[in-house]
């Protein structure tokens, strides 16, 4: 387990009213919006557990489409992001799921399409002082918190993908801090996350993309 | 240089003739790799976020999202400049900052957590009330924040701040040890007399159940952030003038949070029981999810 830094204390510096269903909520959405790799034209959101029954009461909704705007937690445009996503032409709904109990408190599923007709659906969950974990991605159970800067490589479940992804990296010399792959069955969609202390170089992207075999390449940069 | 309890801390401290505030911001550099230039420019951000959400409803009132609160800041300040008070102008301002920066997080305005939004009003609302009685300048608060930092850290780390596993003892009583804890360091205070302050504060506060009224973080946060910030000032004055606790930190730290399990599922942040559950707040739970 990282131990605690001096500003998980004291911090986030937070729209409020809440920790765990405003700035948590942000976290969630700007990740989202950081790992879809076009431009967001329709979102819809489906709230779980503790969301599901007061999202409302503390901003969780407007939090959540800030983030999908590209704000920060901190940023004071979250108290407005109803009218500025309506300004900016992006269609958004929320739904409750109350019949799924399995969950954790605060999960949030995030359904978004794109201008070039690319869809994604994301799962996240809120885990209390602004902390959040990615947990699904179309469909299959992942598991990273977008605190390192993170790659991840939608790719066929295949031999020497692994070893193609560690040398692309080392060749650019990025430092892999954690690397996990994630698969529902052999041979179909699998996803890698590779998480660095540093900042991962652009141009790698075009580099992992060239490979047959991989889907996609989303990146998270902190 | 790390430390991983309290009684750790203050070797560090002994060992290296430093203040709480010193052996924490060496920790952030040792364990963290972070620039230390970089971890006070981050902190004097922090703390600039706190001072403006001290002061932004005294001019500003804004009602919260739920209608629970705001305006009680401004209220409580008014009574202190017709000297009226009766808690004199340290604790009154105090309590008018705790309350405000509660009115600034439930409207969806800017706050820095504290530990929590829930807890956020303490340490700002404490803190600025010193700073402006004592005519102390920004950095000596900047390194109680510090302080503040270690001893949050610390619950973190050996119990909880969240609300919903352990109650508002773990918020607003944490809040109040980190506030008590840098009151004490700010006003010359040994290491060992701030950690006496912390310990205080927290037993002091065993037990306090989290009911928010309708869910919202309102009512009765914003007043349960007056007692944190006032429970902090009572203890830090004991600490000082050298009433030494019984009770070691470590301790207080794990029967808070022994406390805590034992705290019943209705009084956990789920607003099943206490304030949440009396007449009063269904009648006005049904009111604010029937007009919103």
């Amino acid at each position: 387990m990282p131990s605690i830094s001096i500003f998980e204390v004291i911090g986030p510096n937070m729209v409020g009213p809440s920790s765990s269903h405003t700035a948590g909520a942000v976290a969630i959405a700007l990740l989202v919006k950081k790992m879809f790799n076009e431009p967001i034209q329709k979102v819809e959101f489906i709230l779980y557990g503790s969301f599901a029954k007061t999202y409302k009461g503390h901003g969780t909704d407007r939090a959540l489409l800030g983030g999908i705007l590209g704000f920060e937690t901190y940023d004071l445009r979250i108290k407005n992001s109803f009218q500025l996503a309506d300004e900016c032409g992006l269609e958004y709904s929320f739904r409750v799921d109350e019949k799924e109990t399995e969950v954790h408190p605060n999960t949030v599923e995030i359904h978004v399409s794109g201008e070039q007709g690319g869809t994604m659906s994301v799962r996240g969950v809120s885990l209390g002082g602004g902390k959040v974990k990615i947990i699904r991605i179309n469909g299959i159970d992942v598991d990273f918190t977008g605190e390192y800067s993170t790659l991840v490589i939608r790719h066929l479940d295949y031999p020497g993908m692994v070893a193609y992804i560690a040398t692309s990296l080392s060749e650019r010399n990025v430092n892999i801090a954690f690397m996990r792959l994630f698969r529902e069955q052999k041979g179909a969609t699998a996803y890698s996350v590779v998480e660095s202390d540093e900042e991962i170089p652009q141009e790698l992207l075009d580099k992992l993309r060239e490979h047959p075999k991989v889907e996609d390449v989303m990146l998270i940069q902190v | 240089m790390d430390f991983i309890s309290g009684s750790e801390l203050l070797k560090l401290c002994e060992e290296n003739h430093c203040r709480i505030s010193e052996v924490m911001r060496q920790r952030e550099a040792s364990e963290f790799g972070a620039d230390p230039e970089e971890t006070i420019s981050r902190m004097k951000e922090a703390y600039r976020i706190m001072k403006e959400s001290c002061h932004k409803p005294l001019d500003e009132p804004v009602a919260s999202i739920g209608g629970l609160i705001g305006g009680e800041a401004a209220k409580v300040r008014n009574r202190r400049r017709s000297g009226k008070s009766i808690c004199g102008s340290m604790l009154s301002k105090a309590i008018t900052y705790s309350l405000a920066v509660l009115e600034v997080n439930a409207s969806m305005g800017l706050i820095v957590a504290a530990p929590t939004a829930g807890s956020s009003g303490v340490l700002p609302g404490l803190l600025l009330a010193l700073e402006e009685e004592f005519s102390l300048d920004d950095e000596q608060i900047i390194d109680g924040l510090f302080t503040a930092s270690a001893v949050g850290y610390l619950i973190m780390r050996n119990a909880t701040v969240a609300g919903a596993q352990a109650g508002c003892q773990a918020e607003v009583g944490a809040a109040s040890a980190m506030a008590a804890a840098a009151a004490a360091e700010i006003m010359g205070g040994t290491p060992k007399q701030c950690m006496d302050a912390a310990s205080s504060a927290i037993v002091n506060l065993l037990g306090l159940v989290c009911d928010p009224v309708a869910g919202l973080v309102e009512y009765p946060c914003q007043s349960r952030n007056v007692l944190g910030a006032s429970n902090a000032l009572v203890c830090a004055e004991m600490a000082l003038s050298g009433v030494e606790q019984f009770i070691p930190f470590d301790q207080t730290v794990d029967t808070m949070m022994m406390v805590g399990r034992s705290i019943p599922f209705e009084l956990r942040e789920t607003s099943l029981g206490g304030c949440a559950a009396t007449e009063a707040a269904c009648r006005k739970t049904c009111e604010i999810f029937k007009t919103k």
